[in-house]
């Protein structure tokens, strides 16, 4: 029997009073796409950091094609054949396809040889996979999907033979996850060893042979794909029964709450990334944004939420038109417009600060910190104990940095303090962005619970079976425009991402 | 991307700037190797100078008064994402606001001209630094480049109006008149007499004392007040604070204030405390030091005012030793003072690193 492509054994990682990974036991068999599933903070990304070099483990070891191999850093990672494609690309936007392949493996003083070497296995790479690119193109110039393709060929040109996927379709329409699973197939059938990282169930029962599940740190089950079910799944991952759909009673739409009219948004280069779009939030309703990540979205909500200055068009609160002075984090905040960020740990958090002093931020002025000009260290404590416990955030500790939380205790972080002052309209971004499927279930139920309570919710994410499962209307963006509005009864995954392709809207 | 380094906050208060100053003491030590002095002896006699005797002491601390107001004035800005290189100037223009202050209200008494003068030094200070951090805020021109370049304005501000304006009628010095004695900040030895304790004579006067309560002022600021929540948002988090409604210009500003008045400060030790009058150069590099210590005292007011008593002992010690070895120059604490730079600030991560993984291990 041959050796497992990769064996990890006993890996044990703690950070400060997080065990992130409890001997950690996965064996990985060549030639095999192996799923890895967990919550959010269930130890996944550690366990892969480790197995990539970011992080060294305190205890265990690492074992690749039966030799025993220690991993200090990425570079070691990439001498034994492993090679990373990250969630968050790790690519110079500035630099062109050839020199990002090329970064970290010039070959010598001078670039020539290395490039045209570099250039030789791309060109043998797109023969053999079909994986196409101009090599002399900017990566910063490329659609998202490319850039993926990008670090994809990365990892292939160095040779990786045991490729880690983290999270690789959430920038990604339906039909370019499927080209990448097939990709992933016929990768694996040449004997290559993928190990893909996602939350996406459906994903893990489409493309993989194996799965394992964690949860808390620890590595639960490792089972066959074909022998078990999403619903088994995830019921391993949370350790309980899980709802993945939300019941939404029907309540009848109040008065329009916020309005756009013929809203332009340019970026700090002056490009028009929302491009004249009008539409209407009512209470009582979520209304939700579909689109691939990149199409404005990001610009429209930073623009309804006075973070982003707006070129042309009219935003209207309550009917009341907002004037540039109006138009102010702060004030609009006064006026019950609240605001999850999209991207939580650029925006929405201070990573560096207390997870405490995160939860005060945008309401720092609010007498209950502190009376006049000084912060009450015991109250603004005081203030996330109680957060913790109704939103179940973990570990409960309020004077824990941020940046330690797991990506789906820092959304609850950010959620329970908009969601607290009551918001009468609520604009959410990705809210389940690197969520895992029981915080999923509590945001998506939280979510449902404001709207019933007549919060007008405009709701933006790349997630398709979120929008359909929580609006009342889809509005799909692409290009900075609203290509068409369907109700999620209506349509389906394929009407949708025809809309989000940019394929000009049929007939009604 | 690196890993995040871990550490117990002891280690990383206290350990690494230690190590760092050892380093930078073996670093120095071998340079005075190479001048043909036995290191050893030489930092006894540095300790020694600096340590060994009351009127050392009291010099130690008079040096110390100034790298802790440069010091804090650097740890503001800093937690605002802000690099106030500008300290040597803002200092420089807090003497000039003394000086015209003393000089103007010069009959008034101690109890309102020595409050007074404290209020112009810090005005005059929170002043220079205000162009640099209009132009930062609103027109995005580089702190670090617009408060360089203040600095050399304020060194030829004030040669220019201390030779055409503030000279003694007929005097050649480039120096203002002295002041009235009531605009003295009293000297530590004389209200140590006062109350019965006989002490040494030294430059060490109230300003320390005023340093120490500024240090106090400056713990609040950052860790107990909004504002201080808003200016570290600002540097921490740019983003956040745009999304959280902090105004960024503003508090560009006004941190930058803060950190000019406390500059600013320098001016009671150096011009109400000690010299009586305005001269020129009478920062000495105090604005420079600043940064050193604000790297080493990684922007607490507690490790700023460690920071700052080590520069003192450095730069008294030095002193004494330069008297006594005339082969080791005075130079010899600017580079003592540059290697802390590079290793408490610059190469952090040298030591860091393996110490952390030292701690693993052992822990």
């Amino acid at each position: 029997m041959t050796a497992p492509a990769i064996a990890l054994a006993g890996i044990d990682k703690r950070f400060g009073e997080v065990h992130a990974n409890r001997s950690v036991n996965l064996d990985v068999a060549a030639g095999t796409i192996h799923g890895i599933v967990g919550e959010n903070g269930a130890g996944k990304s550690t366990l892969m950091s480790i197995l990539y070099g970011f992080y060294e483990a305190d205890a265990g070891e690492i074992r690749v094609g039966g030799r025993q191999v220690r991993i200090a850093s990425p570079r070691d990672a990439i001498t034994a054949g492993i090679g990373m494609v990250h969630q968050h690309f790790m690519l110079v936007d500035t630099l062109s396809v050839v020199d990002n392949v090329m970064l970290g493996a010039e070959g010598g003083w001078l670039l020539g040889p290395g490039a045209a070497a570099v250039r030789a296995r791309l060109a043998a790479l797109a023969r053999d996979y079909g994986l196409a690119i101009d090599p002399d193109a900017l990566v910063g110039s490329l659609p998202v999907g490319l850039q993926q393709r990008v670090e994809l060929l990365k990892a292939l040109v160095r040779g990786a033979r045991v490729l880690i996927l983290d999270e690789p379709t959430a920038v990604l329409t339906p039909d370019e996850a499927d080209a990448l699973f097939r990709l992933l197939r016929t990768l694996a059938a040449e004997g290559k060893t993928v190990v893909l990282i996602t939350h996406k169930l459906r994903e893990i029962m489409a493309v993989t042979d194996r799965v394992s599940v964690m949860r808390r740190g620890e590595m639960v089950a490792t089972v066959d794909t074909s022998t078990t079910t999403p619903a088994a799944l995830a019921e391993l991952m949370v350790g309980r029964r899980v709802l993945l759909r939300v019941d939404k009673p029907p309540v009848t739409p109040g008065p329009v709450r916020l309005e756009a009219r013929d809203l332009v948004v340019r970026d700090a280069r002056g490009t028009v990334r929302v491009d004249g779009v009008s539409l209407t939030v009512r209470g009582g309703e979520i209304v939700g944004i579909a689109g691939i990540a990149g199409n404005g979205q990001s610009e429209l909500l930073d623009a309804l939420a006075g973070i982003a200055p707006v070129a042309g068009g009219t935003i209207l609160l309550d009917g009341e038109a907002l004037g540039p002075a109006d138009r102010d984090p702060r004030l609009l905040r006064g006026r019950g417009l609240l605001h999850v960020p999209e991207d939580r740990l650029r925006s929405g958090l201070v990573p560096p600060f207390e997870a405490c002093e995160s939860a005060m931020l945008g309401f720092a002025a609010e007498p209950r910190y502190g009376a006049g000009l000084l912060l009450d260290p015991d109250a603004i404590e005081g203030a996330m104990s109680r957060a913790m416990d109704d939103y179940d955030i973990r570990p409960r500790d309020p004077r824990l940095k941020t940046a330690k939380f797991s990506g789906g205790n820092q959304q609850k972080i950010v959620l329970s303090r908009e969601i607290e002052r009551g918001p009468r309209v609520l604009l959410v971004g990705q809210p389940t962005r690197g969520v895992d499927i029981g915080a999923i279930e509590f945001i998506h139920r939280r979510l449902v619970a404001l709207r019933d309570a007549g919060v007008a919710i405009l709701l933006v994410s790349v997630e398709l079976e979120e929008i359909t499962a929580l609006a009342d209307r889809i509005l799909v963006m692409c290009g900075g425009r609203i290509t068409g509005e369907r109700l999620p009864d209506a349509t389906d995954e394929r009407d949708l991402g025809l809309l989000m392709a940019g394929v000009s809207e049929r007939a009604a | 991307m690196s890993a995040p380094i871990e550490m117990p906050r002891w280690a990383d208060l206290a350990l690494v700037p230690a190590v760092a100053v050892a380093a930078a003491f073996v670093v120095a030590g071998l340079v005075v190797l190479a001048i043909g002095e036995n290191p050893l002896v030489a930092t006894g006699l540095l300790l020694r100078g600096a340590l060994g005797s009351g009127e050392g002491i009291g010099f130690t601390l008079y040096y110390a008064t100034n790298f802790i107001f440069t010091g804090l004035a650097v740890a503001v800005a800093f937690h605002a994402g802000l690099f106030n290189i500008g300290g040597e100037g803002q200092a420089t223009l807090g003497g000039l606001g003394a000086t015209l202050l003393c000089l103007q209200f010069e009959a008034l008494p101690a109890v309102l001209l020595v409050p007074l003068g404290i209020l112009a030094s810090s005005a005059f200070g929170a002043l220079w630094a205000f162009l640099p951090a209009w132009l930062q805020a609103r027109r995005g021109s580089h702190i670090v480049i617009t408060t360089i370049m203040f600095n050399m304005l304020a060194s030829a501000l004030i040669a220019y109006l201390l030779v055409e304006h503030l000279a003694r009628p007929g005097s050649m010095a480039p120096e203002s008149r002295g002041f009235s004695a009531a605009a003295h900040v009293p000297f530590v030895h004389d209200v140590l007499a006062a109350l019965g304790l006989p002490a040494p004579k030294s430059p060490l006067n109230l300003s320390f004392v005023l340093a120490l309560a500024c240090a106090l002022g400056v713990w609040v600021l950052i860790w107990r007040t909004r504002l201080g929540y808003a200016i570290r948002t600002v540097g921490a988090n740019p983003a956040a604070a745009r999304y959280g409604g902090i105004d960024i210009p503003r508090i560009t500003i006004i941190a930058m204030l803060v950190s000019g008045a406390l500059a600013g400060l320098v001016a009671v030790n150096e011009i109400m405390g000690v010299q009586h009058r305005l001269l020129l150069e009478f920062t000495a590099g105090s604005g420079f030091i600043g940064i050193a210590v604000a790297l080493m005292g990684r922007g607490h007011p507690v490790g700023i005012v460690l920071a700052a008593l080590l520069f003192g002992v450095l730069f008294q010690g030095g002193t004494e030793l330069a008297f006594d070895r005339p082969a080791i120059s005075r130079d010899m604490i600017v580079t003592i003072s540059g290697l802390v730079i590079l290793f408490a600030g610059a190469l952090d991560g040298l030591f860091r690193r393996p110490l952390a993984a030292l701690l693993r291990r052992s822990g």
